[in-house]
């Protein structure tokens, strides 16, 4: 065991910072806000890493478009997938070990933690200046091994995505909980799915209401990072894996997850 | 009534057991770090099993045993008519949008609490004909959060189908987290004594989330759980100004429709995104009773007509206009979504000697 502790301070070695995206609640963007701090970094000259936790449903390979590579070994672990030329973006998902893409994962807590322990530990991650780990909805088997396994490296902090309806800021504030029990700093709050522009009338619609995650931030104490509307040309992009930054930068959706990614690399360094 | 029956037979239920006790790690909170599991062949005989507390029990075979609790629940559950499970590989998609509805306006409430009696917790009424039981009920702060193993949440699983006095129900509906994993595992195991009618799937239209719903549906087929269908959530947006639709969700790879008739499903509905919707789960007002103008209305109304679909009607009906129609139908549903589990606290473990 001791050996592993120290093969997994060897894969992590180069890696400057460690951050966690969480939410408490499902579907409320967790990915589509990693893929797309990701990019935001890369843009900004960034080495990126992106570890995909969700074993029940890994969504950044399609996000990234880099389908369904084969994944080699090297002799410090698995080499990740880089989605780039220059290799500023490497991801490394449990998407990318299933032999059939519709396959379910039906494991208990014990496997998966198993597995978790393994992706943290076996990737060659190399030099990364930032590296995020998208993780399932909860606070559960999936979370505590991807903490228990970050902690012997580092862990900087975590970026709690939300939307704005009360039922999302609700289980939020769980996962808020679940940091502070477990010690992990909160990085900021991140509102998705804030508003949407009707393209025919451009009246803005607050479907899933307005302003919880700035709330959420001002009754618990964090910082509010900022609200990334309902674009559909981001739920576009997402779904057919296109870099968002390249394909529509002029765009409100783009300049305000730019903010964000800004902010949170200022709060990284300064640390 | 178009009612699925889940095959029971007595080989195909023992087979499912032990698949279910030897490849999904069945092992004890507390156990050594490579516990073969209880119910396997090398229980209590492993190198691992030195200097555990349970290798005895485990050599003596009693793990290989099913739980008793499975016949307990069947027992239990014997009196209610229809058991549904709704279910979705991808979060946020709208599982619980209609039981937060609920537990919500029973929040706000404040009033209700769970009462144990003779016969185990009493659900909560909020009709006449309709109850819920949900672990949200049991946490005493909206902060509330525990971070919980599987076992542990299992464990909880078994004591919402055992020890709940569930009455006499005409449908009993289980609200699921997303995902395939240990609570899914559970429910199904614990109900494999009862017959259970099948799984409802949730999904919204874009790929990213048929992604992990195809993955749903496969676990539905390996466990042998009958599909009642699919309903696609959040299908397209009408502007509340303008009236014209558009999609926010795309369906790049053909949406719910496409899948249904790729894996030979029956899909029951498409909902429209409509602010109003998420504006009354948020107050906890009933959405058809508030709005029976919106689009969202009208399909509901098509889901719950359809002929597959009578359980919709009451699934709908009972959530959204509780009792309109003079259904003398009673329906419970137990709220699972994983952070209401989470955060049933740490010290009602004690009380309840989870």
């Amino acid at each position: 065991m001791q050996a592993g502790a120290e093969d997994n301070y060897g894969n992590l070695a180069l890696v400057k910072h460690v951050v966690l995206v969480l939410s408490g609640k499902g579907g409320v963007g967790k990915s589509t806000i990693t893929t797309e701090l990701a990019l935001a970094f890369k843009h900004a000259g960034k080495k990126v890493g992106i570890l995909d936790v969700d074993l029940c449903g890994p969504s950044i390979p399609r996000m990234l478009c880099v389908g369904r590579p084969d994944v080699h070994q090297c002799d410090s672990g698995w080499v990740p997938v880089y989605t780039d030329a220059q290799k500023s973006l490497a991801l490394m998902s449990i998407g990318f070990l299933m032999e059939d893409p519709d396959e379910a994962v039906i494991w208990r807590g014990p496997k998966k933690t198993a597995m978790i322990a393994q992706l943290v530990s076996d990737v060659a991650w190399g030099e990364l200046d930032v590296l995020l780990v998208d993780t399932p909805p909860g606070t559960s088997d999936e979370h505590l091994a991807v903490l228990e396994n970050l902690r012997k490296h580092r862990v900087d902090g975590a970026v709690l995505v939300t939307t704005p309806q009360a039922v999302s800021t609700g289980d939020v504030r769980r996962e808020i909980t679940f940091c502070k029990k477990t010690g992990v700093r909160i990085l900021g709050i991140v509102e998705n799915m804030s508003g949407f522009v009707c393209p025919h009338c451009t009246e803005c619609t607050n479907i899933f209401s307005k302003g919880g995650g700035e709330e959420l931030a001002k009754l618990t104490g964090s910082v509010f990072l900022g609200s990334v509307p309902l674009d559909p040309l981001l739920s576009a992009s997402v779904e057919e894996g296109r870099d968002f930054a390249e394909s529509f930068p002029n765009s409100a959706t783009f300049s305000s997850i730019s903010s964000i990614s800004q902010v949170l690399l200022k709060s990284l360094e300064n640390d | 009534m178009a009612v699925l029956h889940l095959g029971v037979g007595a080989s195909r239920r023992r087979r499912r057991r032990s698949k279910a006790q030897t490849n999904m790690s069945d092992t004890p909170d507390n156990a050594p770090k490579h516990c073969p599991g209880t119910a396997s062949e090398q229980a209590g005989k492993a190198a691992s099993c030195q200097g555990c507390p349970n290798q005895k029990l485990c050599a003596s075979g009693a793990g290989k045993k099913p739980d008793p609790a499975i016949g307990e629940i069947g027992e239990k559950l014997s009196s209610v008519k229809h058991k549904i499970l709704v279910l979705s590989g991808k979060g946020g998609v709208g599982k619980s949008t209609f039981s937060a509805q609920l537990a919500r306006a029973l929040a706000s409430d404040g009033t209700k609490e769970v009462h144990q009696s003779g016969n185990g917790w009493s659900p909560v009424y909020v009709e006449d004909n309709l109850a819920i039981m949900s672990i949200g009920f049991l946490l005493s702060s909206p902060d509330d959060a525990v971070i919980w193993r599987g076992p542990k949440k299992n464990g909880m699983i078994k004591q919402f189908l055992r020890d709940v006095d569930w009455g006499e129900l005409d449908y009993l509906i289980v609200d699921t987290p997303p995902g395939t994993s240990d609570e899914h595992l559970s429910i199904v195991q614990y109900l494999s004594s009862t017959h259970v009618d099948g799984a409802v799937i949730i999904t919204t239209p874009q790929e990213v989330s048929l992604q992990d719903v195809r993955k749903e549906i496969r676990f539905c087929q390996k466990v042998k759980l009958p599909i009642i269908g699919v309903v696609e959530n959040m299908s397209s947006f009408v502007c509340p100004k303008c009236k014209n639709t558009s999609q926010i969700f795309p369906p790049t790879s053909g949406g719910a429709e496409k899948m249904c008739a790729d894996l030979n499903l029956p899909l029951l509905g498409k909902l429209p995104l409509d602010p109003r919707i998420a504006q009354s789960c948020d107050e906890g007002r009933p959405f058809l009773r508030e709005v029976p103008d919106s689009p969202a209305a009208e399909v509901y109304h098509t889901i719950v007509q359809s002929k597959a679909m009578p359980i919709f009607y009451l699934f709908f009906c009972g959530l959204c206009c509780s009792g309109v129609g003079g259904t003398a139908v009673k329906c419970v549903f137990i709220l699972m979504t994983t952070i209401l589990l989470h955060s049933f606290m740490e010290g009602k473990k004690k009380k309840y000697s989870l």
